[in-house]
């Protein structure tokens, strides 16, 4: 019998599909020749690379899994090895392209008007137009039912008033789909980006997701038509089943983060020789190597089920709480370990694992954070919500 | 416009070769395949000339059930149809032998241009295409870097050694070797990868074209690692002795001098 490979230890890839396979391959093909060799530079520089929109266009990774207006309707499994394979690289970049499919074009395809969606999915799948998700507001961030920012009808429209902060993307987007009070009652409005009173700022000082765009959202009068309200928007139910979509695609994204942190420590552990012999020959280091395999692998075996439950209808809101929380939370804590088998090298840029473990510390803060997907888990546990 | 790209499906660049028993290939088990550097050149300049000429490009691949990944791939990436030539013994490796199969697979397609890479990342041979050609009673060119279609001919660029090139006209149908680098790669798109699953693959079996498959013009009788070998000789005497000793292995066993 074979040794089974250390980066599959329970052949997660017999699990696929050959179709599944191939948009791994693809993609993978993709981030290692054109954003692997200059990820270092942008997230140095603290920027997005901007240029990567069409080209993610062009491959169809923008709102892949949705089907129709442009989109190729792929099955939620080669969705997430997508966004594996883009976290393989850096969390900002998987971020854009789950903002983009997950809080954006969901959003529009699942509560927006025929017209909205003729009008922006098309040109938001090819990369053409970006998007941005506004909910979480300065004070009201684990708890967006507390939202300040309103809307209110006017003649012709309506007026918005508030401040939207932590928004990945907003910066660079064409469209804003920004959550607001209506009479009481959380709506979704799309707000392009040319608007009267909607002004984006980016926030600087970032030591985490640098290679994204994140910002502030500024609504000070802005009255938008009557068109641009999400006429199936409905309480704030409709945000939260957005986030479940992005939830599920961080699941996915953050084993890339882990594994590409693996790989790295595993090669340079074998490398590095103390006392006469390979680091990766200490019990210290091996005990951290088999942390990680191990954790690695459960992700693995629990994303494909998650997966194939999600395709089926059956998948709960509470399922992917548990895979978010548990795979950040893993994910971080192999980059960490990472970090501290590369000793003294690990703290430079030359090398992902402190580039990833920073850009972990914001995946398990966004999209709720580990604290709140506990209390998620713990009402599905008990029955009885600890927020109210 | 009727194009072919043969395409071969090699071990990955940095797969770890182990022999196999019988010493005349690799051990298959756990290595991983891909589509053979040049011939994904071939692939995408086949595509780039269809896209200019309301082409159609198949693609054609030798060897055993494993190859469908490849052929898959590059369906995905736009090629339209395939033809897949069963030879799950992977029976000869001779070059002449799997040209004659290949040449009476595609004869009756009727194809006006037929892609090759320049040669193969395994054997090497650079053989195969050009062999195609000559049964086939084609014009060929090899180390092509660039082409341009006209009318009922194909104008190409070969690339010489020293840094010359050769521009050269060859009336269609003729048969091309592309060089490595001549254009972009193009990725599977998620929309491509979809309907690959729908474009139609042939399956033809090597045994059935009437070719002998085990009596090619040389056979590979054994494959083998490089030995390594050490072997010091110290010269005695005075130092006219030496020199001369010297002077005489340079000239006679190390042929240097």
């Amino acid at each position: 019998m074979q040794s089974p490979s250390v980066h599959d230890f329970f052949d997660f890839n017999s699990l696929l599909s050959d179709e599944e396979r191939q948009v791994r391959e693809s993609v993978r093909e993709f981030v290692s020749s054109e954003i692997q060799p200059v990820i270092r530079d942008y997230y140095r520089k603290g920027e997005f690379p901007r240029h990567l929109a069409k080209p993610f266009g062009e491959l169809g990774l923008l709102g892949s899994n949705l089907d129709g207006y442009g989109c190729p309707g792929l099955n939620n499994v080669a969705y997430g090895l997508i966004m594996t394979e883009l976290e393989y690289c850096d969390s900002g970049i998987r971020s854009f392209v789950s903002v983009q499919g997950a809080l954006v074009m969901y959003p529009i395809y699942s509560f927006g008007s025929e017209e909205q969606k003729k009008k922006y999915l098309p040109k938001l799948a090819t990369g053409e137009m970006i998007g941005c998700f506004g909910l979480t507001e300065p004070d009201y961030g684990s708890d967006p039912s507390g939202m300040i920012t309103r809307a209110e009808k006017v003649d012709g429209g309506y007026k918005l008033n508030g401040r939207k902060m932590w928004i990945t993307n907003a910066s660079l987007a064409d469209v804003a789909v920004v959550w607001a009070k209506l009479d009481g009652v959380v709506r979704g409005f799309l707000i392009e980006k040319k608007t009267q009173g909607f002004t984006a700022k980016p926030m600087h000082g970032k030591l985490s997701l640098r290679a994204s765009d994140t910002s502030e959202i500024l609504l000070d009068d802005c009255v938008v038509s009557e068109d641009a309200l999400l006429p199936k928007s409905a309480g704030l139910k409709s945000p939260l089943s957005c986030l479940t979509q992005a939830r599920y695609g961080i699941a996915w994204g953050v084993m890339g983060a882990a594994l590409a942190c693996f790989n790295e420590s595993l090669e340079y552990a074998k490398g590095r020789i103390m006392f006469d012999k390979p680091i990766a020959g200490f019990q210290l280091t091996q005990n951290k190597f088999a942390e990680m395999m191990t954790e690695i692998t459960k992700m693995q075996l629990l994303l494909v089920q998650l997966g194939r439950l999600k395709d089926a209808g059956k998948m709960h809101h509470a399922q992917v709480s548990l895979a978010k929380r548990n795979n950040c939370y893993q994910a971080l804590q192999i980059a960490r370990s990472g970090r501290e088998i590369l000793g003294a090298n690990g703290i430079m840029d030359d090398y992902v694992c402190m580039r990833h473990a920073a850009n972990l510390e914001s995946v398990i803060t966004y999209e709720g954070t580990h604290e709140i997907h506990t209390l998620v888990l713990g009402q599905s546990a008990t029955g009885i919500s600890a927020f109210q | 416009m009727k194009i072919a790209i043969l395409l071969k499906q090699v071990p990955v660049k940095d797969a770890t070769l182990e022999l196999s028993g019988d010493n005349t290939w690799i051990d298959e088990d756990d290595v991983q395949f891909e589509i053979n550097d040049s011939d994904h050149y071939g692939l995408a300049e086949a595509l780039n000339i269809a896209k200019a000429n309301d082409g159609e490009v198949t693609v054609v691949t030798m060897g055993p059930d494993r190859v469908k990944d490849s052929i898959k791939q590059a369906l995905a990436k736009g090629a339209h149809k395939a033809i897949h030539i069963d030879d799950e013994e992977m029976s000869s490796t001779d070059p002449l032998t799997r040209a004659k199969v290949i040449a009476e697979a595609i004869k009756d397609e009727n194809f006006d241009l037929i892609l090759s890479g320049l040669q193969s990342d395994d054997f090497g041979y650079g053989q195969t295409g050009v062999l195609i050609a000559e049964i086939l009673g084609m014009p060929h060119a090899t180390l092509v870097v660039e082409t341009e279609i006209l009318e009922g001919k194909i104008k190409v660029k070969r690339e010489l050694e020293g840094g010359w090139f050769q521009n050269a006209e060859l009336p269609l149908p003729a048969l091309l070797s592309i060089q490595s680098g001549l254009t972009d790669i193009p990725y599977a798109t998620i929309k491509g990868i979809m309907m690959a699953k729908k474009k139609p693959v042939a399956e033809v079996d090597a045994d059935d074209l009437g070719v002998d498959l085990d009596t090619g013009a040389f056979k590979l009788q054994k494959i083998y690692t490089p030995v390594k070998s050490k072997e010091t000789v110290v010269l005695d005497g005075d130092a006219d002795s030496i020199v001369s000793q010297l002077i005489d292995k340079l000239k006679n066993e190390a042929k240097v001098l």
